[in-house]
């Protein structure tokens, strides 16, 4: 549902612009401060609310069909590699704390640079293969499976 | 207007659009092709951009061979039911083969999937899902994409392919212009991968006003895959198959962890059951091969989505509305309970914004589902595309034209929503299509192709003209009036999509008409889409440069459109009941068109021509079923 940024947190930081994938989250030219250009382009995808450093955005339902006075806040934390979900019922009945892992290794650190892993064969090249397959499609050491492997043929016509 | 013009050359492989085709396209290109430069155009950050900006809560598409669970035929057979026969098996079987390397990788990257703790093996939603903590996903595959590129210029928005003038029909990079700078920039390149996602926004949504943005595929999916590739002659397939979801109402949040784990199912407004009833005059119009309850029932053969949806459909224009996701049961175990909320929070939060802002508790009360406004697009359960290349060992030669995934345009390749009759790829077999390509791209440039490309000043020039006119014609006419946004001369991008997205919903068939159209109420959406084409171009006006961005994300909308709406013209018969209804042409025909439709644009004249290709289905041996192979594969 649409952002909508807290005068008094927001110190005009910028990190909510540099995230947004809607290009919505501009700067106020008078204020110095961020907010939602086009609430009807906003997929409440929360990026910017996650983003925030000082927590100034949050996200009211949209007019047009969500009554006031919820509340679905976020927390998102790459060092401890969680998020915290808060959610509150327009009656209060629920609020709910929700937390879910957001990795299983420290942040960034697993991912390989193939710059500088050993070139691909030529034999490599000529096949079918991708980076790190076969071994990498069952982890064991069966091969790609292909048509003459599954005992396939393609055929045109109507096969149902 | 003074934009620099800046010029990036040299460039072997660009990735257009780091979504979940392009990080997966990027990441690879680097492995065949340690010395090459490998540069990523991304409109928004990749590190939130596209459709899976704000995660996901399952991976769709995992075959699990690992755990002998499926082999890649089985969900060929899986795909082509759901879409009722018409799917590019050769494609399919394909990245199906690979896609599992992908998702141990993620593993490996630190993405959390969930383990069975009974199996040890993935935690199954359904027979392809798997379920994750997905919050993180695109941060993920992003960072992977960027140790691999030598560059990544985010917020650029491409705008057109640049051709060759030496070669004909040969790719030779993009431009665009950056949407904070306003910059003109310019990527000459050996290949081209586009990886631009889907459209929505295309037709009418159901939301208005403030909630306008509440579409189920993201806002910001302009279509630009189409978009681009069309402008530059790429042939397109299946586009008249666009896609229709049966979702929670007005969030739009997902329905497939509901069903497949949590076990709930619908019913119409009076608690009954309501899918059967419907079935006997639907297997009328669509024969036994595609739909038999019976046989379903026995041997879990999907009932196609279409279907469903035209079941769902049906039972509310009969009165019986709003149908319901029965969720009570479900969700007095606490521990399902909360896998249905963090469903919504990993992947779709405004969904769970609305139940709190309604006070909807699905433990006791069964919320309202709805069926969407159409979408164009090719990687969920439905297969619009570009017609592509598919691989030298599976590909029969109508199929084939040396290199994987590209497309009928030389050096340029597609991935993800960009290719078409690949359904069911979803995040992690669009991310494999991106490896599948970068390695043909790679060798593509390594087989001497790309030699001597040459791209005129004279071409970059044009194009910079036609990128910046929306800023022009504002300029020039602004003053005209006094202030406001009603001017003779022009319209603004947000008046363009409104009246695109009514004559989308009214003549080809959107949600105010229940999805129905006919070969009259397509011309008359073509000559309607055509006055707005020549407004777009003489009269689409930008107040600033994120304006400009709107505008040529109208651009791109309008280009899929046409070939939405010349497709579903060409394809005489009603071939997926639920998505889309010809009422000229109530039945489904197999004797005419068990074929795929191919389009191209011509990029002079703007003439399309519409031809049939065949369609190759996988067969066993003895045709019987895949028991046969499936024994082999048991024995080995
Ligand atoms: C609500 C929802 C739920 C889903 N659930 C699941 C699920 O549970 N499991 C699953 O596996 N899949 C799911 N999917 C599907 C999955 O997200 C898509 O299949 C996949 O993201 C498609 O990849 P893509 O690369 O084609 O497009 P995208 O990932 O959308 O990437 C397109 C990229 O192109 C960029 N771009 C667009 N236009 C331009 C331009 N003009 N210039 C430059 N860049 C541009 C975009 O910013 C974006 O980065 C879901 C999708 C949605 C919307
Ligand atoms: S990220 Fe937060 S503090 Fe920074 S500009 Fe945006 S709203 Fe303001
Ligand atoms: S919620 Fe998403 S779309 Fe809306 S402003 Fe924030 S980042 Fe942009």
């Amino acid at each position: 549902m649409p952002t909508f940024v807290y005068m008094t947190r927001c110190d005009g930081c910028g990190h909510c612009v540099d995230i947004c994938p809607s290009d919505i989250m501009h700067i106020d030219e008078v204020n110095r401060r961020a907010y939602n250009i086009e609430p009807n382009m906003c997929w409440e995808c929360y990026s910017c609310v996650k983003a925030c450093p000082h927590h100034a955005i949050d996200v009211r339902g949209y007019a047009d069909f969500a009554p006031l006075g919820h509340s679905v806040r976020v927390r998102r934390d790459e060092e401890k590699g969680v998020i915290a979900w808060r959610i509150i019922f327009r009656n209060g009945k629920k609020d709910w704390d929700l937390l879910a892992p957001i990795t299983t290794k420290p942040w960034g650190s697993a991912i390989p640079n193939l710059k500088s892993v050993p070139a691909p064969s030529q034999e490599q090249r000529d096949s079918q293969l991708l980076y790190n397959e076969p071994k990498y499609i069952r982890l064991d050491d069966g091969g790609l499976h292909t048509l003459e492997s599954n005992g396939l043929k393609m055929k045109e016509g109507v096969y149902y | 207007m003074a934009y620099d013009t800046i010029v990036e050359d040299g460039i072997d492989v660009l990735v257009v659009g780091a979504g979940l085709g392009g990080t997966g396209a990027a990441f690879e290109a680097r492995y065949w092709g340690p010395n090459k430069k490998i540069v990523i155009a991304e409109k928004a950050n990749i590190d939130r951009s596209g459709a899976v900006a704000q995660g996901l809560y399952a991976i769709n598409c995992y075959m699990g061979t690992r755990w002998g669970e499926n082999n890649p035929e089985d969900h060929v057979r899986y795909a082509r039911i759901d879409l009722m026969g018409m799917v590019r098996e050769d494609l399919l079987f394909d990245m199906a083969r690979h896609v599992d390397s992908a998702v141990h990788q993620f593993e490996e990257w630190g993405l959390p999937l969930m383990r069975n703790p009974k199996t040890g093996a993935y935690q199954r939603e359904g027979r392809w899902q798997i379920m994750i903590h997905g919050e993180s996903y695109k941060p993920i595959v992003a960072e992977a994409a960027k140790k691999s590129a030598d560059k990544v210029f985010n917020r650029i928005c491409v705008t057109h392919l640049l051709m060759d003038e030496t070669k004909e029909n040969r790719v030779a990079g993009a431009v665009g212009f950056n949407v904070r700078t306003g910059n003109y920039h310019v990527f000459k390149s050996k290949t081209v991968i586009v990886a631009a996602g889907g459209a929505s926004n295309i037709y009418k949504p159901r939301s208005v006003g403030e909630g306008a943005g509440r579409v189920w595929y993201a806002p910001w999916s302009s279509g630009s895959a189409y978009g681009l590739l069309i402008q530059a002659g790429a042939k397109m397939t299946q586009m008249e198959n666009r896609i229709v979801l049966a979702r929670f109402k007005d969030g739009y949040g997902p329905v497939g962890a509901y069903f497949l784990h949590l076990k709930t199912y619908t019913q119409n407004g009076y608690g009954e059951e309501y899918e059967s009833k419907w079935f006997p005059a639907l297997q009328e119009m669509v024969g036994k091969e595609y739909l038999d309850p019976e046989a379903s029932h026995r041997t879990h053969r999907p009932i196609p989505t279409c279907l469903r949806n035209h079941a769902f459909i049906s039972e509310v224009n009969a009165g019986r509305g709003p149908i319901r996701m029965v969720t009570m049961e479900a969700f007095q175990d606490p521990h399902l309970e909360e896998i249905g909320w963090h469903n919504f929070l990993g992947m779709t939060v405004g969904q769970a914004v609305l139940w709190a802002a309604t006070d909807v508790d699905p433990k006791y009360e069964n919320p309202e589902l709805t069926t969407s406004e159409p979408y164009v697009m090719g990687s969920h359960a439905t297969g619009c595309g570009a017609w592509c290349s598919g691989p030298e060992d599976v590909s029969p030669p109508e199929y084939f034209w040396g290199y994987n995934r590209m497309t009928t345009v030389e050096g340029l390749f597609g991935a993800g929503d960009a290719v078409g009759g690949t359904p069911h790829a979803f995040s992690s077999g669009s991310f494999t299509e991106g490896r599948l390509a970068a390695k043909a791209a790679c060798k593509y440039i390594d087989d001497g192709k790309a030699e001597g490309i040459n791209v005129s000043d004279a071409q970059i020039e044009k194009r910079k003209k036609q990128i910046y006119k929306p800023l022009e014609t504002y300029r020039i006419y602004r003053n005209e009036i006094v202030a406001g946004t009603v001017n003779p001369h022009y319209i603004n991008p947000r008046q363009g999509l409104d009246r695109l997205q009514k004559l989308m919903d009214e003549y080809a068939g959107g949600v105010t008409v229940s999805y129905v159209t006919n070969d009259k109420l397509l011309n008359i959406g073509l000559h309607k889409l055509k006055l707005l084409d020549e407004d777009w171009e003489n009269g689409i006006a930008a107040e600033n440069i994120h304006e400009l961005l709107r505008a040529w994300e109208l651009k791109h909308r309008i280009l899929t459109s046409e070939a939405v709406l010349q497709h579903t013209l060409f394809r005489e018969e009603t071939r997926w009941p639920g998505y889309y209804y010809r009422g000229d042409f109530m039945k489904l025909d197999d004797k005419n068109w068990h074929v795929l439709t191919v389009s191209r644009r011509d990029p002079e004249t703007g003439e399309y021509t519409m031809e049939k290709a065949p369609l190759y289905h996988i067969v066993d041996d003895e045709e019987d079923g895949g028991k046969k192979a499936k024994e082999k594969e048991k024995a080995k």
